[in-house]
């Protein structure tokens, strides 16, 4: 490996090649760093803020942010923990999230980091915001009353032209994510699942696929989230 | 000392929460030598015939006599707990937040599918029944609330946890496995 550098994360050493950001980094090295609008193997953009971290008494998004050589930086003091809680629970509030009702329970990332996080209620008042569910595509169901905009999706369901089968619609309060009717008539099967699991949240599910895992068998039933990196 | 008193209600919600206060098994035995229950459809005690320690509320605020119950119990007991989605957010019957009143009442009594004997369109009109709310309330929003154990519903080691916390005055352990929004 070429250029290996030297940093910290809360006091643990670690290394990593420069210029590899600071939530990559943080998994090659066994820490968790939790995201939602990043994900492995697309552009980051630091939209979701929930991956904060402090270095040099700045609040940083670490997907964003690459590591430097002796850098120290601070992930899991009480306060950034209490600003990414807060974050979930704004994320909660501003949506319909319906745990109970929702096909993605127990797979979700923004429940998993609720129960990482002990959000027994959210400390803002519920929106209940009025959104639709579109059933009209052939094999998925996109339903915006769940979205977060995280714009995983648009960024990594295209088709072999490279044209993306979801876009943001419409601006400020009313933006959404929307499904293009066009390319999502010749979606195959594995893409669907694909944009399923890629949504952090239950807003892109597949067609008569809900429920299929019994509770207690989810993915986060058991193991917290990040428990995979951590170990 | 006496025993702690609790009271428990099911607003807007299934009984679901209080199937898993049942569900805590042969630990009820315990639990009714802990603790002395009043107002509860547990004991099926109607009113608060004392002052109570720990009041237990599932489901949310739909209607009036909803919230003139929550606030009874927030009048009657000392310490308030939240119990399962509904308390918390509302839970299903919040589905139709945002939706206006008029628009629910016609689907369900006059336009809905499955409605075919109302031929006079009536809507519920009788002066007992209690008025419909605007939208589903969250208790919290209605009433302080002092403790809140998620789930749906809550896990019964959630609530046996919660009540030996609060009767002993030791810390809760939250395990991560009780700890769940569904």
């Amino acid at each position: 490996m070429a250029n290996l550098i030297k940093f910290k994360i809360d006091g643990r050493e670690c290394m990593a090649e420069a210029g590899t950001y600071i939530v990559e980094a943080a998994r090659q090295n066994g820490i968790f760093i939790p995201t939602l609008c990043n994900m492995k193997g697309l552009h980051p953009k630091g939209a979701c803020r929930i991956c904060t971290v402090r270095i040099n008494g700045r609040l940083m998004t670490s997907c964003t942010t690459p590591v430097t050589d002796g850098i120290e930086i601070e992930s899991e003091s009480a306060d950034i923990t209490e600003l990414r809680k807060s974050i979930i629970e704004l994320l909660f509030v501003s949506g319909n999230h319906f745990c109970p009702s929702c096909e993605k329970s127990g797979n979700c990332e923004l429940q998993a980091l609720g129960y990482l996080y002990q959000m027994m209620v959210p400390r803002y008042p519920y929106d209940f915001p009025l959104k639709d569910v579109d059933a009209s595509s052939p094999k998925i169901i996109k339903d915006q009353n769940r979205c977060i905009l995280c714009k995983r999706c648009i960024k990594s369901i295209k088709d072999e032209n490279g044209r993306s089968f979801f876009a943001f619609h419409s601006r400020g309060n009313h933006l959404e994510v929307v499904l293009d009717e066009e390319l999502a008539a010749n979606m195959t099967d594995e893409l669907a699942e694909l944009a399923m699991n890629n949504c952090p949240v239950g807003s892109i599910l597949v067609k008569e696929k809900g429920f299929a895992t019994p509770i207690g068998k989810r993915k986060f039933d058991n193991q917290p989230i990040g428990s995979e990196i951590e170990g | 000392m006496s025993k702690p008193v609790i009271a428990t209600t099911s607003l807007a919600g299934c009984f679901g929460c209080h199937m898993s206060i049942l569900d805590i098994d042969e630990r009820i035995l315990q639990l009714i030598e802990l603790v002395e229950f009043n107002k509860s459809p547990v004991d099926d005690i109607k009113t608060f015939t004392k002052p109570v320690d720990i009041g237990i509320i599932e489901g949310g605020c739909c209607n009036s006599e909803n919230v003139e119950v929550l606030r009874s119990f927030r009048k009657n007991c000392k310490i308030l707990i939240s119990l399962g989605e509904c308390a918390i957010m509302g839970g299903l019957p919040a589905l139709r937040n945002g939706i206006p009143v008029e628009e629910c009442l016609h689907e369900a009594y006059i336009g809905g599918p499955t409605v075919q004997l109302n031929k006079e369109h009536i809507l519920p009109n009788d002066d007992e029944l209690p008025m419909l709310l605007d939208r589903v309330y969250p208790c919290h929003e209605v009433v302080k609330i002092d403790y809140f154990l998620p789930g749906c519903p809550p896990r019964a080691d959630l609530i046996w946890d919660a009540l030996v916390a609060l009767i002993t005055g030791d810390p809760m352990k939250l395990p991560y496995e009780v700890v769940k929004f569904d």
